[in-house]
């Protein structure tokens, strides 16, 4: 049996709008285990982000506790979320979110950057993620020389860099065709069979499918929580 | 993640923005160079001053006297007070100024400097005989229509400084015999009313040319600059005994003017390096606003970089030193400016300036300490952003 790498117990994440309270995550509670692939699914503005934002440890929850490898990060100061941001977790963004002055190299090498790597590992380590989604030959690129599901490939690239326990992929295919949308998928599934713990949250049910598992927010709420079989049937 | 790459990635991030980066050092190149232009004519144009004073004699005081018929002091009278003090004084002359029209042949000069002065005149002034003998002791004593000119009154009217000694020079109408030539001053140019248009005479030949039974004019030479406090006293003392009047009587000391000249350069410098400083303050102001301009172009960036682990001294780091590095790069283009403009406009206007250490110093320091000071505040709301919401920034 895996052992948990995320623990939500009792999340609350409460906006205050005015006179108004935006309960953007009412009491969730998950656990998710290394190994898993994962995909949490809701409408638009379920609270879908709000969720991602908290297990990114981009930002803190008003209340509950959220244990990321066992470590407490609800109690975090802003330096220690770098720290676990840059250790732990790898981000692939709808955007891409690739630096536009720095080649394919550069950017895949920024987290090895902020985690105080050597200049000869950060490239030697860059260079090998990079060759794993193949496109080490295009290094010296700048990224709007590049397709959209290239580019998508290279932020791929700069999530596995810092080899990190957890992938959190914010709809990673939103802004692709479907043909690449298909590549970027795969290759998600690929890094699972190699036993990455990969976390996707999407608002399509066909792409949730992909995953393993899925968990389905509604109103800040897990209204699902089970095999993607299971989802299937009650779609 | 250590210094060195932060600087690389401010250099990267400076070339990668050319134009921005240009405009933004515009400001400072612009500050730096007034600061080391103005600076550096001022001091130029105040040196030249100074070195004009200095070889007047560092050591020297004038006195000028108003004599009355009922007070007065005459040549004996200073004469006692100079034999009384040789512990304060090395040289004294009594010093006539004449108005006349040097005439040889069929040449005449007209704006040569005719004074008539004591035997100790030329120890005095530290100046040099090329040919002959100065005037004597005994030429004072007997009024001998004697004289010695200089250099351009030997070559102008003469042809040559050999050529020139016994002839005779008639001035206002009585020949002169020439006795000496005084060595040359000026190495570069020989013009009418120059440093070598002079021509000295015994001072009693002078006063009795003047029609004036009493000289009024004295230079007195200290042995040692120190002494001049003490020695300027003792002259003032003396003479209040006899005129008992300070208005009769000035005493003014060459050492005192040069530094009141002194702190006039300093002044000077300080209120101009102080409006180009201004400039620089402004271009600071500059670097703030492009700074500011640059985080908020760049939000999304900073929260990029925070997502993928980057610590608020990381972000820190980078923006100020971007802030610094393009502070300091105007800076030395500045200096380049400052020092070629210098030279160029000192040429111009006839001044050899050159850039001082001090200003280049003061204005590159001024220039990277503005843009750390103007680069921090940008770049701590650049740090403090949170990620989410600077990743959420378009
Ligand atoms: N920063 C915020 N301030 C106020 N309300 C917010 C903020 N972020 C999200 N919300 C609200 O929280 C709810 C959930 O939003 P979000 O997590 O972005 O949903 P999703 O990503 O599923 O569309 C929405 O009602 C949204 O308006
Ligand atoms: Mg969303």
């Amino acid at each position: 049996m895996a052992e948990p790498l995320i623990e939500l117990k009792e999340i609350y994440k409460v906006y205050q709008m005015g006179e108004e309270e935006v309960r953007a995550n009412d009491g969730v509670t998950m656990t998710i285990l290394r190994g898993e692939f994962v995909a949490i699914v809701g409408k638009s503005g379920s609270g879908k982000s709000t969720l991602m934002n908290i297990i990114g440890a981009l930002d803190v929850p008003s209340d509950g506790e959220y244990l990321l490898g066992g470590a407490d990060v609800g109690s975090m100061s802003d330096n220690q979320l770098a720290q676990i941001r840059n250790k732990m977790i790898g981000f692939i963004f709808q955007q891409y979110n690739l630096l536009p002055r720095l080649n394919l190299l550069e950017n895949v090498e920024l987290p090895l950057l902020y985690s105080g790597a050597g200049t000869e590992e950060r490239k030697e380590r860059a260079m090998a993620s990079l060759e794993r989604v193949g496109l080490a030959e295009k290094w010296k690129n700048l990224p709007n020389q590049l397709s959209g599901g290239q580019q998508q490939r290279v932020s791929i690239a700069r999530a596995l860099a810092g080899n990190p326990s957890l992938i959190l992929a914010d709809e990673p295919t939103g802004a692709l065709d479907s043909k690449t949308s298909r590549d970027v998928l795969d290759f998600l599934k690929e890094l699972n069979d190699e036993g990455n713990t990969i976390v996707m949250i999407t608002h399509d049910s066909t792409i949730a499918l992909e995953a393993r598992r899925v968990i389905r927010v509604h109103d800040g709420k897990i209204n699902f929580d089970g095999d993607v079989n299971e989802y299937s049937a009650i779609l | 993640m250590n210094i060195l790459q932060s600087f690389k990635m401010a250099l990267k991030s400076i070339w990668g923005n050319k134009m921005r980066s240009f405009l933004t050092m515009l400001g400072i190149i612009i500050g730096v160079a007034s600061v080391i232009i103005l600076v550096s004519l001022v001091n130029g144009q105040m040196s030249y001053m100074k070195d004009s004073f200095t070889s007047m004699g560092t050591n020297q005081m004038t006195v000028r006297l108003t004599n009355l018929t009922t007070r007065y002091a005459d040549v004996d009278d200073m004469y006692q007070f100079y034999n009384d003090n040789r512990d304060l004084f090395s040289h004294m002359t009594p010093s006539v100024s004449v108005s006349a029209t040097l005439k040889y042949g069929t040449e005449s000069l007209e704006d040569t400097t005719v004074t008539g002065v004591s035997e100790e005149y030329l120890d005095m002034k530290d100046q040099t005989l090329n040919a002959g003998r100065f005037i004597s002791y005994s030429d004072i004593a007997s009024r001998q229509k004697v004289c010695v000119v200089g250099y351009y009154v030997a070559w102008k009217l003469y042809g040559s400084v050999d050529n020139a000694i016994d002839k005779t020079i008639k001035m206002n109408g009585s020949a002169y015999r020439i006795v000496g030539v005084i060595s040359r001053q000026d190495e570069d140019e020989l013009e009418a009313g120059g440093t070598d248009d002079i021509l000295y005479l015994p001072y009693s030949s002078a006063a009795k040319m003047n029609n004036t039974a009493r000289i009024s004019n004295y230079v007195f030479a200290t042995s040692d600059t120190d002494y001049t406090a003490k020695a300027k006293e003792s002259l003032e003392t003396f003479l209040m005994g006899i005129y008992k009047d300070d208005s009769l009587f000035r005493v003014t000391a060459m050492s005192e003017m040069l530094e009141s000249l002194d702190s006039m350069i300093s002044m000077m410098s300080m209120v101009l390096g102080g409006i180009a400083g201004i400039s620089l303050l402004v271009a600071g102001v500059g670097v703030m606003n492009i700074m500011l301009v640059s985080v908020t172009e760049r939000t999304r960036e900073i929260g990029i970089r925070k997502a993928l682990g980057a610590k608020k001294i990381n972000i820190m780091q980078q923006f100020v030193i971007e802030a610094a590095v393009t502070s300091s790069l105007g800076g030395v283009v500045g200096i380049v400016v400052g020092s070629v403009a210098t030279t160029i406009v000192g040429a111009a206007i006839g001044i050899t300036a050159t850039p001082t250490p001090g200003a280049v110093i003061v204005s590159f320091s001024v220039s990277v300490g503005i843009g750390l000071l103007f680069g921090y505040m940008p770049a701590s709301r650049a740090a403090n952003l949170s990620p989410i919401d600077a990743l959420r920034s378009e």
